[in-house]
């Protein structure tokens, strides 16, 4: 546009001056709208409420050897199972280049009769079964995602279906004997 | 195209200053149609009236409707139990729904069969696939209202797609969940988006059809509108055509409103949401069982790139593939009728996509159609391959390899020849 207005070259360190005013005039504006994008997007990240139920306790004296409970931590299910000899020797002994995501169990466990695990298939989310007497444990004893048929441990970890990776182990501590802080 | 003359003095008035009157003239009474369009061309109109009564109807549900985790799914059931006439209201909601994917569906496949695609209709193709984009993520967000299992299930699901992408993938799901779940958040920032979509849809239908008036309708013949014998106008010849047509859609859509509402739907959605337990099959709603069939077909890693990433890559590439194929199909021919060898592999396209419907349907480890030893995964793989090998390899090649048949003349030309056949 500029050119229409100043013919000739003789203007030519205006024309700078002007086609720099617009480049930084476009740059602040794109800075400045993108500075006011900003709330509104983190806006829809969780919110102080939803941070501020981040830890949950539970009693874990009632839970017989060879069972275990779903509780609720941050809207997901967390699966602790009290985990039998027979459990924990297979997962102790199984090899690591045999798995997927390799983790030995002691790395996944601080106490190695409690397996606690967040129940979420690393896959799409769903639930895996297992949790429940008499729902079925998948081919390894340990859970089985019914979604797109993922497999796992006595470990929580990842052995068969197109899962990526174990179940995540949550931040955990025993306060005593029966009783365990998750997050 | 001149400007039309009003006698009323009103209408006058108002258009001398703000030409609505010429505009609405222009575009639906004079605008010059092929006088050939078959009832292929129903569609577009009969889509844009479904919109409209998505639209209505969704209004008056948002009115009783609670978008909270814990009242949802009661609302629902208020609306069909207690509200007046709301079963009615919600059933046409929730079959207009598949009605839209039906009659859109059909419009695609008819511009891929007569080349609407190709040149100078362009940016009319890229318009509607922005349309069918903004369709799927306001029918994805719709389905989750209800707060049913597969509601709660399906959101999961689609929602988790997004963390296979690295690094930012685990913070993008959990900001799309504004929690570290589907809940409450997820549910009303769905509600708030799922208003605001066909509005956003509304204004590409208005760009799509501007697009569509300053490059003509296409037509059976593909032949471009050469002199006047070649058109009509649209009004009356194409008003009543299209209400013609309207008429035995409803007749179609009001079938399912009123004998069989739940035809579409799944059961398990009658079942109250429940983030501890996972029903046994999740499935998508039909409209789009053919991209979840290419999410599963790829359970295996490429160069080390997971599986799950190359899934959700490959389901959103088989649209994203749609925006280049005016420059992949190298015919200069562009209705099918005239395409000896072409028109055999749009058929196969076309069962093609039932076949991928069918295997997002199953579960990847059923025998297809109960044949043993034929598992469903290894069809959707099969097919998968198809879908892409279609638009990546035939269409360059048959393009260049096939000999066309001859073109007629003109519109007017092909419509005398028919009618002397006849």
């Amino acid at each position: 546009m500029s050119q229409s207005v100043h013919s000739s070259g003789e203007h030519q360190p205006d024309e700078n001056r002007r086609d720099f005013l617009t480049l930084a005039t476009t740059a602040v504006g794109v800075v400045g709208a993108g500075c006011a994008l900003l709330p509104f997007v983190d806006s829809m990240n969780p919110s102080k409420d939803v941070l501020a139920l981040a830890s949950v306790e539970v009693n874990i004296s009632n839970i017989p050897v060879g069972q275990a409970v779903k509780v609720m931590w941050r809207g997901k299910p967390v699966f602790i199972r009290h985990r039998t000899e027979r459990e924990i020797n297979e997962a102790q002994e199984v090899a690591l280049n045999e798995l997927v995501d390799p983790q030995s169990d002691d790395a996944r466990v601080e106490k190695k009769e409690w397996l606690i695990v967040v129940g979420v298939c690393t896959h799409l989310g769903c639930i895996p079964m297992g949790t429940a007497t008499g729902e079925t444990r998948g081919d390894f004893d340990g859970w089985y995602c019914p979604c797109h048929g993922s497999h796992y441990d006595t470990s929580g970890r990842i052995r068969k279906g197109p899962a990526p990776a174990n179940l995540v182990v949550p931040e955990y501590e025993f306060l005593t004997d029966t009783s365990v802080k998750i997050g | 195209m001149s400007a039309p003359v009003w006698n009323n003095a009103v209408v006058k008035w108002v258009d001398d200053r703000l030409p609505v009157f010429s505009m609405l003239h222009h575009s639906a009474y004079e605008y010059p149609t092929p006088k050939n369009l078959s009832y292929m061309w129903n569609f577009g109109s009969l889509a844009g009236f479904v919109l409209v009564t998505m639209i209505l109807s969704g209004i008056f549900l948002a009115m009783n409707y609670t978008p909270h985790a814990d009242m949802a799914f009661w609302s629902v059931e208020r609306i069909m139990r207690d509200v007046n006439y709301g079963w009615l209201i919600r059933y046409i909601h929730v079959n207009g729904a598949s009605m839209f994917f039906i009659c859109v569906y059909i419009h695609i496949f008819r511009g891929l069969y007569y080349g609407s695609y190709k040149a100078p209709r362009e940016m009319l193709w890229w318009i509607g696939i922005l349309i069918l984009l903004a369709m799927m993520a306001t029918a994805f967000m719709g389905y989750v209202l209800p707060w049913g299992q597969m509601s709660f299930w399906g959101a999961t699901v689609i929602t988790n797609l997004f963390s296979a992408f690295p690094i930012i993938g685990d913070p993008l799901v959990t900001w799309l969940w504004g929690g570290f779940a589907v809940d409450n958040p997820t549910l009303n920032r769905f509600f708030s988006l799922h208003y605001l979509m066909p509005f956003v849809i509304l204004g590409l239908v208005v760009l799509h059809v501007w697009a569509l008036h300053t490059v003509r309708s296409n037509n059976p013949t593909g032949v471009e509108i050469k002199s006047p014998q070649d058109a009509i106008a649209f009004h009356p010849y194409y008003t009543i055509k299209d209400l013609f047509g309207m008429g035995v859609f409803l007749i179609f859509f009001l079938f399912f409103v009123f004998f069989a509402p739940d035809f579409f739907g799944e059961p398990d959605n009658y079942i109250p949401a429940n983030p501890l337990v996972t029903p046994p099959h999740i499935v998508p709603e039909w409209y789009f069982l053919p991209f979840y069939a290419i999410l599963r077909s790829i359970d295996f890693t490429v160069f080390g790139v997971p599986a799950k990433l190359l899934g959700v890559l490959a389901m959103f590439a088989s649209i994203i593939i749609l925006f280049v194929i005016p420059w992949l199909d190298t015919s200069k021919v562009r209705s099918s009728k005239y395409r000896p060898v072409y028109k055999w592999f749009f058929l196969v396209l076309f069962i093609d996509c039932f076949v991928l419907g069918y295997c997002g349907k199953k579960a990847p480890d059923d025998y297809f159609m109960g044949i043993e030893g034929l598992k469903v995964i290894t069809v959707g793989q099969l097919a998968t391959l198809y879908y892409f090998a279609h638009f990546l390899v035939v269409m360059p090649l048959v393009g260049k390899l096939e000999r066309p048949k001859p073109l007629p003349a003109s519109i007017s030309q092909s419509v005398l020849k028919e009618g002397a056949n006849a």
